[in-house]
């Protein structure tokens, strides 16, 4: 099977206080833990505030997608951080405006 | 136009998640839908099979779970069932409640059906503990122009 398709942490970048990564390919169940545990190790230092989360290159997200999100804002706010999320796809947007993600997690460009 | 029949049984494994989304929209295909259409549908049984494969069969149980779905060209409507033989859903209005998980420590949404209801026109779940639960949901895909 082709690896590819399974979502996957790619490039990211740490500027002072914020980490700002891309997620590529399908986020689903079966892929959750893997980007649950690249997430994890980027923000694993205290000093990281904030965590921008391009969504540009995934091109598939199911509610598994909602916990990962909830589960690194968990994390964030216990050190009064936050999370972004930025280059939805419209199925995407449709799943964070539904279960109310957008209370907690700011849309940005 | 003749109404057109698939039915495909698979092992509950989360690597078949993906497998299921992409026969779906493979079968879709034939409706002419949108591409907005079939991601509607890929994560509408994408919830469907993931459910099967995280509460079905607990404890490591290995099961099946068939992926049914019929094209009503007449009606321009996908039906779409998932079934498993696991252990059931004791309260079924209690599990389609959104936020409710029962494995909150896994950081399950409890967004599933929410999500289906939200995807799809209609969506039914009967379940009996011990027997199985079969989740069926319909979509119209006509009247729109296709995209590719």
């Amino acid at each position: 099977m082709n690896e590819q398709r399974y979502a996957t942490a790619g490039k990211a970048t740490v500027t002072r206080d914020t980490v700002t990564v891309q997620l590529e390919g399908e986020l689903d169940h079966c892929s959750a833990d893997r980007v649950r545990a690249s997430l994890d190790a980027l923000i694993a230092d205290q000093h990281v505030k904030r965590l921008v989360i391009d969504l540009n290159g995934l091109s598939f997200m199911d509610s598994s997608g909602i916990g990962v999100i909830i589960g690194r804002y968990r994390t964030l706010s216990r050190r009064n951080g936050s999370i972004a999320v930025r280059g939805l796809s419209p199925q995407v947007d449709r799943i964070f405006q539904m279960s109310g993600l957008y209370q907690i997690v700011e849309k940005c460009r | 136009m003749e109404s057109n029949v698939m039915r495909l049984q698979f092992d509950s494994r989360p690597e078949n998640e993906s497998f299921a989304r992409v026969v779906i929209a493979a079968f879709l295909v034939q409706l002419n839908p949108t591409l907005e259409t079939v991601t509607d549908v890929k994560t509408a049984v994408s919830e469907a099979v993931t459910n099967a494969v995280v509460h079905a069969y607990p404890r490591g149980g290995k099961g099946t779970i068939t992926l049914a779905a019929e094209l009503l060209p007449g009606e321009q409507t996908i039906r779409i069932e998932v079934s498993d033989e696991g252990v059931g859903i004791p309260d079924i209005d209690q599990a389609m409640e959104p936020l409710f998980t029962t494995q909150p420590e896994m950081e399950r949404s409890g967004m599933g059906f929410a999500v289906m209801q939200g995807f799809m026109d209609s969506l039914a779940v009967t379940s009996e503990v011990g027997k199985g639960t079969r989740v069926v949901m319909t979509k119209k895909v006509g009247g729109e122009t296709p995209e590719n």
